[in-house]
């Protein structure tokens, strides 16, 4: 940037809403924790890497504490087994977060219909935004990111998301 | 009848019995009293020094049982590795069980854990009969076919894991306060651990003083699904077996099914099929080599290793469709023949796998860094690799030459021109390097077969095993009803057992199958490379630091979905 016409706004005052500055800021460093275990976490890898580049929407920093992330990126199935440590995950995740379920296993179980198989996240934690696909192309991974974006402007900045939620593991 | 490669067990015990061959496995049944002397025999006056695997079979739908409702079944692998043998043991009562091997081989520890978990069968002296795939606060055995598929349980609460750790800080004579140690959770949700394996490890300072491992939270109930879905129906479901080299397990899977049904594939056929292993492993490498790296921190290597990966999957998006999860294969063939143009574009990625190579190696093999945090460390002898069980590349690094390409070849694998890639210390360097060899090897077979490769037919022609092409289908009535048949029913395989081993990117990947002649498996069990590769890991990190232990799991390249199944 050129810095050398810095001077010409002087003194000039510019105002905003708060909730667009804070919007502003959230939209482009989106921090993920990808809770990967299965072969949508590869299909993840692939969208970190430098073919679709996932920096180009501001959330390239992947976060492995869930106390540094506000976007919870499930890739891949969760069993019955998981299903507390994902629940954990998630409570430490610090407000405001955002929870994309990706993958055919992830939103609904997908074709494991059976006795070890979480069928669908939305059971335990709510989800945001939902990508279909056995893997999902990494082109649906950055359309999720930026629908989560679009997502984010339209809620108000300052309130926890989600009060009203009760999943099979939260005590009654 | 009886068998050269059974007879001196048949001889010495009165009680064992041959049953039939499956392929070149000689199945001998054998009262359970008997086990622990057959077996110990077996190990060490016939040199069966591998155990392959250890099953159960549940007998309640099958409509006039030979045998009682829980058979066990053991398959072995000769020291040599070319003669293979199972036993039959009909189990009286599950409750009661029979004895455990684990003294004799100690990869039994984790196989007769989990079919004690999966079906219930009890085994006396087994060190630790609890819980491996399922939760904790799981009731009752799944693969039993009375449990009803879809009976989902809640877990509320995961498992400390002392239970385990415990006796073996004991054994060493560890305390917990006296040695100031720290007990410290290494996953399931930690970015090296795949978000899957989870090991509690007993840390003095950096260093692991014990640890132990807890699989199962990738358990995807693979093996009850197969029941229930007909043969062709399975191919997606072994696609993310081993989700780094889908294309592999489809092939094994399919190779297995076509062996019990004695087809052979037409050649163009088998060279495709060689053509698409080869570059899966290739794949699979790449993965492995690049996810390891960047746990140490070479975050420079993953880009030049993961760049040709994508150009491959290219490729495969271009031939099958997608990416990861391609299905391409189906009993008796494959979906659909090579495009036009597809020998130069895999040309292009193999120029591409090349340099990637080439510049990874450039970066590492003269680095200091990169040498010193990986030499010497957990190193795995090559007796040692044979208890544990080890197959494939991590055992090939111990300076072990099996190679079932080399040692019991299919699909002409005799006839190309590459090497066996053999490591000497079997530490993770070996582990290692011997993958970036073998992308290499595996690069020779593709170029010799792209240009071997015959014209011709693809599938086998036979209509009740492989599609009726369309025309027939929307013209005429047979072919709508070959159609309907196949796509309902599935395709019919003869009544009977069959074990079939593949050489995958990751080691022996086996598939016994038990048919009973309709077109859904009665019973289908994988035996895969990474679930006995991980039984090891906590032993072999043992001594050294959390940072290795990471470079250790990844150099041992366990893949969750094969594990877990």
């Amino acid at each position: 940037m050129d810095l050398s016409n810095s001077d010409i706004l002087g003194d000039a005052i510019v105002t905003t809403r708060v909730d667009a500055v804070i919007n502003w800021g959230r939209q482009s460093s989106l921090w993920p924790y990808v809770f990967g275990t299965a072969c949508c976490a590869i299909e993840f890898m692939a969208t970190a890497a430098s073919r679709y580049d996932i920096s180009r929407f501001g959330a390239e920093v992947l976060r492995f504490s869930p106390r540094h992330a506000d976007l919870l990126v499930v890739a891949g199935t969760i069993s019955y087994k998981q299903a507390p440590i994902l629940k954990q995950i998630y409570d430490q995740m610090p407000e405001p977060k955002w929870v994309i379920s990706m993958g055919a296993c992830a939103s609904t179980g997908g074709f494991y219909d059976n006795y070890t198989t979480l069928q669908g996240i939305d059971e335990i934690i709510p989800v945001d935004i939902y990508i279909a696909g056995c893997p999902p192309r990494p082109e649906g991974i950055l359309d999720a990111v930026i629908d989560i974006q679009k997502q984010l402007w339209r809620e108000p900045t300052m309130e926890v998301r989600n009060k009203d939620y009760k999943g099979k593991l939260d005590d009654e | 009848m009886t068998n050269s490669v059974a007879k001196p067990l048949i001889y010495q015990f009165g009680s064992a019995t041959f049953i039939k061959m499956m392929g070149d496995m000689p199945l001998v049944s054998l009262d359970s009293a008997d086990l622990l002397d057959a077996v110990s025999f077996l190990r060490n006056e016939m040199a069966f020094s591998f155990l392959l695997d250890v099953t159960a079979v549940d007998n309640l739908d099958i409509a006039h049982p030979s045998s009682t409702r829980f058979e066990l079944l053991y398959l072995f692998r000769h020291g040599e590795f070319e003669k293979t043998l199972a036993l039959k043991v009909a189990v009286a009562d599950p409750e009661e069980g029979v004895d455990s091997i684990v003294p004799l081989y100690e990869v039994a520890d984790w196989l007769e854990r989990e079919v004690w978990d999966q079906y219930g069968v009890v085994f006396k002296g087994h060190p630790m009969l609890k819980r491996i795939l399922n939760h904790n606060e799981f009731v009752g055995h799944p693969l039993r076919k009375d449990y009803e598929i879809t009976k989902g349980q809640y877990c509320t609460q995961t498992q400390d894991m002392m239970d385990e750790l415990q006796p073996l800080m004991d054994a060493k004579g560890l305390d917990k306060e006296r040695d100031e140690l720290m007990i410290l959770n290494l996953g399931p949700s930690h970015p090296a651990s795949h978000g899957t394996i989870r090991t509690l490890v007993a840390l003095d300072g950096e260093t692991i003083k014990a640890g132990a491992s807890e699989i199962g939270y990738l358990h995807r109930g693979f093996e009850k699904s197969c029941e229930n879905h007909t043969y062709n129906q399975i191919i997606p479901y072994t696609d993310r077996l081993n989700y780094c080299s889908a294309l592999m397990n489809n092939i094994a899977y399919a190779k297995t099914v076509e062996d019990m049904m004695g087809i052979t594939l037409p050649d163009r056929g088998i060279f495709i099929r060689v053509i698409l292993s080869e570059l899966s492993r290739v794949i699979d490498h790449l993965v492995c080599l690049a996810a390891g790296l960047l746990d140490m921190g070479a975050q420079t290597n993953y880009w030049y290793l993961f760049n040709p990966r994508n150009d491959a999957y290219d490729f495969l998006s271009k031939l099958t469709g997608a990416r990861l999860t391609n299905s391409y294969m189906r009993i008796g063939g494959m979906t659909h023949d090579l495009y036009d143009g597809w020998r130069g574009d895999l040309y292009d990625i193999l120029h591409k796998v090349d340099v990637g190579i080439a510049q990874t190696l450039k970066m590492i093999e003269h680095n200091r860094i990169y040498q010193d945090r990986i030499q010497d460390v957990s190193p795995v002898t090559a007796e040692q690799a044979m208890a544990y069980g080890f197959t494939g590349p991590n055992l090939r690094a111990s300076g072990v030459p099996y190679d079932l390409r080399f040692t019991s070849p299919y699909y002409y694998y005799d006839r190309f021109d590459f090497d066996m890639v053999v490591g000497s210390v079997g530490d993770t360097h070996d582990r290692m390097m011997v993958r970036f060899e073998e992308m290499l090897q595996s690069m020779r077979v593709i170029r010799q077969a792209a240009v071997a490769i015959p014209k011709g037919e693809y599938n086998v022609s036979d209509h009740s095993i492989t599609m009726p092409p369309k025309a027939a289908v929307y013209n005429t009535i047979e072919g709508a009803m070959n159609q309907f048949k196949l796509v309902y029913e599935g395709v019919k395989v003869p009544k009977g057992e069959h074990y079939g081993a593949f050489e995958a990117a990751n080691g022996e990947l086996g598939f016994y199958i038990v048919s009973d002649g309709s077109g859904t498996p009665y019973k289908v069990k994988v035996r895969a490379p990474s679930f006995v590769h991980m039984a090891a890991y906590p032993k072999i990190i043992e001594s050294y630091q959390v940072a290795d232990a990471i470079m250790t799991l990844g150099s041992l390249n366990i893949i969750a979905g094969e594990m877990d199944r």
